[in-house]
């Protein structure tokens, strides 16, 4: 690895803008929150500025307002039903916030929000407290005849019941770190090669680049891929805590 | 042995997870494109489970580097 300040783990570095220190709390405006915050005001304006015009012929932006809608809409109707209808914006805004952020991250010099553990476990557990409490809320105290799926033979609870609630906790652990890792480990692939690229100069550099900018393209596809992923799972737990069939 | 060289030796077995990956998307592919060849009307439909089985499998061997990078950088 080269000097530590060209180590390709610097990009992820929080810096702290304004510090703001909220009852022994560390609550500082950090590059963090400014992506975070370009992201939302990204998301409105498209959202806002697209739907605006409304026409029946739709331009660009309302197009794109429009697909992101119905990809949303019909993963929620295909996973969870039309029980889960109540529950699409908030999968709405979590699909948006994910892919905004990983996209966010692919610009150049720019922060990548998701690429912390912190931000993706806050989701992760969020969405996992919250299914917890529909299902509690929708089913009661049967609910937790969910950790003993129909079928299985009364000698074998013992093993089952353990395992059925270990991989049920490990849920919000999985899910924030796939996310987390994935971005992570693209960001520091793409710096890793960046610095072949200028290691190896002018004569031998432009084979790393032209693997730099294959590079680029599947880190777009895996940020698209890692926000449909976080999705979709939201939804089958969502559909599991709903149905609780199996 | 120093703990240096120990750790690097320990963040180089931790990669071996991806030996299991490897075998594991070979697979997730390799049948998806063996029954996609057999009825290729039902493949688009099964499009989003491939890619869901692709990222769940591909986090496994990003579990793994972040086990190395923790040998690495604690």
């Amino acid at each position: 690895m080269a000097a530590e300040s060209h180590s390709p783990l610097e990009q992820f570095t929080i810096k702290r803008h304004f510090h703001l220190d909220m009852g022994g709390v560390d609550a500082s405006f950090t590059n963090s929150s400014v992506s975070m915050v370009v992201v939302v005001i990204l998301i409105s304006a498209l959202m806002i500025w697209g739907m605006s015009r409304r026409s029946l012929v739709p331009g660009r932006l309302q197009s794109t307002a429009e697909l992101a809608y119905e990809f949303i809409a019909g993963m929620v109707q295909e996973n969870i039903g039309s029980k889960g209808k109540k529950y699409f914006p908030f999968i709405f805004s979590l699909f948006m916030f994910i892919l905004f952020s990983n996209m966010l991250g692919m610009v150049p010099y720019q922060f990548t929000a998701t690429s912390h553990i912190i931000v993706t476990f806050a989701m992760a557990l969020f969405v996992f407290v919250g299914v917890t409490l529909i299902g509690l809320a929708r089913h009661g105290l049967h609910f937790f005849s969910y950790f003993l799926p129909p079928g299985v033979p009364m000698w074998l609870a013992p093993l089952i019941v353990p395992i059925e609630i270990l991989s049920y906790l490990s849920r919000p652990i999985s899910l924030s770190l796939r996310l987390f890792a994935n971005m992570l480990a693209g960001h520091t692939m793409m710096k890793v090669f960046a610095g072949f690229v200028v290691a190896l100069g002018f004569v031998a550099g432009w084979a790393p680049l032209l693997f730099v900018v294959a590079l680029t393209g599947l880190e777009l596809l895996i940020a698209f891929l890692q926000a449909y992923v976080f999705t979709i799972l939201t939804c089958l737990y969502l559909s599991d805590a709903i149905h609780l069939e199996h | 042995m120093d703990l240096a060289a120990a750790k690097m030796i320990g963040a180089g077995i931790a990669t071996l997870a991806l030996a299991g990956v490897g075998i594991g998307l070979g697979n997730i592919f390799g049948s998806f494109l063996g029954s996609a060849l057999r009825n290729p009307t039902a493949a688009p439909k099964l499009f989003g489970n491939l890619l869901l089985g692709f990222a769940l499998t591909e986090a496994v061997a990003l579990f793994a580097l972040v086990i190395a990078f923790l040998i690495l950088f604690t």
